[in-house]
């Protein structure tokens, strides 16, 4: 049965359902035990498995995180939970140098059944240092998977496909997503991991996005509609690999492309995006794929400047619209 | 010091030498490309770990690991066709000098990336402490791999949750080219282990027994339930840090004083050679303990010259063969690479 809830707590479900499954799963990482995670998600956790599956770790992003692609070429399956994306950029050796590369280099002799979740984005005013994400640098890395789900339904599925996965799994969440609210079925079937979401028919566009853009893009789709354009949105779900096919599918009806992202659009995740599609779709677009994308500026403490450094639905809907007058 | 641990080490030290000044010859050759690190002169180290190790016990290593790899047990075939990036390496060719892996026998890798071995080490000590196993991790790096914040990161996790990880400093003094007095403020590395409450010391390197005996102790210790355990070991390579490199910013006199008086091989040969102790060694220990000295040299010895020299033919014809291994050995193919990226993708299709 569906029921309402917060996207923490699908997240929280996903864990515990998980864990009482299979006594191999460990949660590592800052404030994930006895506090319950700094966003909810560990909650519960630490009273019901104990200390040893449910880690307290020192500030050391770095070697917990190589704790756990240690623990995982033996055998367990590691959870790690990084506080912020921002702090991942200390654990990215562990992510990128051993988590994707142990199996490879090793000739495919060791699984890799760790995942890596990160809360990330553009949250509130917490400044520069605090409001960014990784995407770009961790899509360039053969080895890795990267899930980005947006809704409660998709964080619960995805989490518990990248625990179940042999493959080294990067979770970006956002952190202005753990308190929304979305219908949670546990019974339905999960689609495969990477598939993307077709969120909302149309004809005029499609709009291509994920994470918590997702939300800004079909605001903007309601809104367009009431201009007379139907704006097809995608959500990715999973930046690597892309489910290029049902971006083409979509284009073969619409013929044109906005992208919209989060982040800052130079050399971002949209430009691969981008690319992919004009490689695959050149002949059938009617204009250039457009991108809605942060400024290229770090993020300002300043609310006002926070705001307009980013997407917003305005922005969404005007971009929109130009590109159907291109 | 039973006779037959104390031949096989010192044959294992003969086949590490042996492989190694082959493996420089193909580099030479170029058989063998990209970064090749040697082990002549630290043959001691490993060995003397390694043969102190149980077979349930894991080993997570550097990019100076051939050795490592040999006395665990991985045939020098697989690895010297790792070595030329053969299909039949033991990591298939995707991996090289620097990235041996041997799951069988509990191989956990080379690492090339300094201080990457700490957490590797510490995440597989952890797997065997939550799962009360009797197994240890040996994990192995350099002197100069102690001035990364991995070293102090996990040397904290493992003191503090008591994980059964025995770390070995493999200090050679040299961290690429600085001298060690020149990259650490604290030059007797094992002391940076009181900092955890690590119980360290610091023992002579170029000298088997010494080093066995100290991991042996080590290893009791962690399989005693009384955590992490750390040994310092001094030793010297005689060759530049990897072929790339000639070694012009270490002394000449330095270099021929470890290779004249401090070779290991040379010091593991005169310990298992059956001699009785001269003259000016039983001068020199001082009448009370001359028959401890003679007992041990007696009990530890009785290997003869032929016997030494048939030694070194046998490890000499075994590298040899792995040379002709690796050479007869076909080349990976792009599938095979994409079949070790996908190695765990469980049969599921992408898109």
């Amino acid at each position: 049965m569906a029921e309402a809830i917060f996207y923490w707590q699908a997240l929280n479900r996903a864990l515990d359902t998980r864990m009482a499954a299979d006594e191999s799963i460990v949660v590592l990482g800052e404030d994930v035990g006895l506090y319950g995670g700094s966003y909810r998600v560990t909650e519960g956790l630490y009273a019901k498995y104990g200390e040893w599956r449910v880690r307290d770790t020192p500030i050391s992003e770095g070697s917990f995180t190589g704790l756990g692609v240690g623990a995982a070429m033996v055998g367990l399956r590691p959870v790690v939970e990084i506080m912020t994306i921002n702090f991942a950029l200390l654990a990215l050796d562990a992510i990128i140098n051993m988590a994707a590369k142990i199996p490879f280099m090793s000739g495919g002799q060791f699984p890799m059944p760790l995942v890596v979740r990160m809360p990330g984005g553009v949250a509130k005013q917490l400044a520069a240092q605090h409001s960014q994400r990784l995407e770009q640098t961790l899509m360039n890395v053969p080895g890795l998977r990267i899930a980005v789900p947006a809704t409660p339904q998709d964080a619960y599925w995805q989490l518990c496909q990248a625990i179940s996965s042999d493959e080294p799994i990067v979770l970006l969440e956002h952190e202005l997503l753990y308190f929304s609210k979305g219908e949670l079925d546990e019974s339905r079937p999960p689609p495969p991991m990477h598939r993307a979401e077709l969120c909302r028919p149309g004809r005029n566009l499609t709009i291509v996005t994920y994470s918590r853009m997702r939300d800004l893009a079909l605001k903007a789709a309601m809104q367009l509609a009431e201009t007379g354009i139907e704006a097809e949105v995608i959500d990715l779900r999973s930046l690597r690999p892309i489910d290029w096919d049902c971006c083409v599918a979509s284009l073969e009806k619409t013929h044109r492309l906005l992208i919209v992202e989060e982040d800052s659009g130079f050399a971002g995740a949209g430009a691969e995006i981008s690319a992919g599609l004009t490689e695959r779709c050149f002949a059938i677009l009617d204009a250039p794929p457009r991108r809605v994308a942060a400024e290229e500026l770090p993020i300002a403490y300043n609310a006002a400047l926070e705001a307009a450094s980013i997407p917003q639905v305005a922005d969404v809907v005007r971009a929109s619209q130009q590109l159907c007058r291109s | 010091m039973e006779s037959d641990l104390l031949k096989k080490m010192l044959r294992d030290m003969l086949l590490a030498r042996a492989f190694e000044e082959r493996a420089a010859q193909a580099y030479a050759q170029g058989d063998i490309a990209g970064f090749l690190h040697l082990y002549p002169g630290e043959e001691a180290v490993g060995v003397g770990v390694l043969h102190a190790a149980e077979p349930a016990d894991y080993v997570v290593s550097t990019y100076r690991e051939h050795v490592h790899a040999l006395v665990r047990g991985v045939p020098a075939s697989t690895v010297m066709a790792e070595l030329f990036g053969r299909k039949t390496g033991c990591s298939g060719g995707m991996g090289g000098s620097m990235h041996l892996f041997d799951r069988e026998r509990r191989f956990m890798g080379g690492y090339a990336i300094v201080g990457e071995t700490f957490p590797v080490a510490t995440g597989i000590g952890y797997a065997i402490a939550m799962r009360e196993l009797p197994e240890a991790v040996i994990c192995f790096f350099g002197d100069g791999a102690v001035n990364q914040g991995t070293f102090h990161e996990s040397l904290n996790m493992a003191a503090l949750w008591k994980l059964p990880v025995l770390f070995v400093c493999e200090n050679n003094h040299y961290q690429i080219g600085t001298e060690i007095h020149r990259h650490s403020a604290v030059a007797e590395v094992y002391k940076r282990a009181c900092g955890y409450r690590i119980p360290a010391r610091r023992v002579d390197g170029m000298d088997v027994l010494t080093v066995h005996q100290a991991a042996q102790e080590a290893l009791a210790q962690i399989r005693a339930g009384n955590g992490p355990q750390f040994i310092e070991c001094e030793t010297y390579r005689f060759r530049g840090h990897s072929m790339a490199d000639p070694g012009s910013y270490r002394p000449r006199v330095e270099l021929q004083a470890f290779e004249k008086n401090e070779d290991p091989v040379k010091i593991a040969i005169a310990e298992t050679a059956a001699a009785y102790p001269s003259a000016e060694q039983i001068a020199a220990v001082g009448r009370d303990n001359i028959a401890s000295l003679a007992g041990s040299l007696h009990r530890g010895g009785h290997i003869s010259t032929a016997h030494l020299d048939a030694m070194q033919a046998e490890v000499a014809a075994q590298v040899e063969e792995a040379v002709r291994f690796a050479a007869a050995s076909p080349e990976p193919t792009l599938e095979d690479a994409q079949a070790a990226l996908d190695c765990n993708r469980q049969g599921e299709v992408l898109v």
